[in-house]
């Protein structure tokens, strides 16, 4: 047998494909983890409590980063309308609601390989990250939000100034892909 | 690579997503200019070099970001235990008892 039939076959390789996802209202939200509920309802969708998982309602969702930490998302005409919501209840509910908007930006990774282009920069064993879930890790040293939104569906937030970084070694490692290698 | 334990996100996950951040349970002192200059400096700069099971603070910089405390072996790098910052000291004789 030669090394080249022991290759996959080439209509499987590479089998992913990165896009850009358009801009979106994102902040950080920060506050105490006794306070999830009203800050909850202030945003209209209840903060989850657990690390890495996620709740969706009317357009806005609402990511648990850490025991006191949130990734909201929501349509770029809502921006306005979560500020003002939190505005009102910042005299009794201390908080930090930070836009972010401009701080970061998205691609969506889709494929079969899509895993395997991950796990080239991504150290975490990505099996264990359940459909549904997302988390801060980290791609080769950047630090990212990383989504699994399906099964082979995955969404890869990075900070601007890193980005173009993180775009090149994903591009390189889907040339490597259908290189077979 | 280690795999270590973040007591917050309950998942054993690779190093490169964690810093080191120095021993841990080095209580601040509450009123700094009463001290010594001898006392100032040994907070500030001595440390207990352990060779063996060392308690030592950790943090999840690519995660959750929280610091969180741990126990590893110096000698073997073997995490014995983590737990979240201002929990109690684990005892070592515990610890060793469940290895
Ligand atoms: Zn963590």
């Amino acid at each position: 047998m030669t090394f080249h039939a022991q290759k996959r076959p080439v209509a499987a390789a590479g089998a992913v494909t990165i896009e850009d996802l358009a801009p979106e209202a994102r902040f950080s939200l920060r506050g105490d983890p006794a306070d999830a509920g009203i800050l909850g309802r202030t945003l209209g969708v209840d903060l989850p409590t657990a690390i890495g998982t996620r709740n969706e309602k009317d357009g806005r969702t609402a990511l648990c980063l850490g025991p006191d930490e949130w990734v909201v998302l929501a349509g770029e005409a809502e921006r306005d309308a979560i500020l003002d919501a939190f505005a009102a209840i910042e005299a009794d509910t201390p908080h930090a609601l930070c836009d972010i908007g401009d701080r970061e930006v998205s691609v969506r990774i889709v494929g079969p390989d899509a895993a395997a282009l991950l796990a080239m920069g991504c150290p975490r064993d990505l099996s264990h990250l359940a459909p549904g879930r997302a988390v801060r890790t980290v791609f080769d040293g950047v630090s990212i939000v990383l989504w699994r939104e399906a099964e082979e569906v995955y969404r890869l937030d990075a900070w601007r100034s890193s980005a173009p970084y993180v775009r090149e070694l994903l591009e390189t490692g889907v040339v490597e892909l259908r290189a077979g290698l | 690579m280690l795999l270590i334990r973040c007591p917050y996100c309950e998942e054993t996950l690779p190093e490169l997503e964690f810093v080191y951040a120095g021993e841990a349970h080095i209580e601040r002192p509450k009123d700094p200019s009463s001290l010594s200059d001898d006392d100032w400096r040994d907070f500030l700069f001595m440390r207990s070099n352990v060779k063996g099971p060392h308690f030592e603070r950790w943090r999840h910089v690519h995660g959750c970001a929280r610091f969180f405390n741990a126990v590893r072996d110096t000698v073997t790098d073997r995490f014995l235990a983590t737990y979240k910052a201002g929990e109690k000291r684990p005892s070592l004789a515990e610890l060793e008892k469940a290895e």
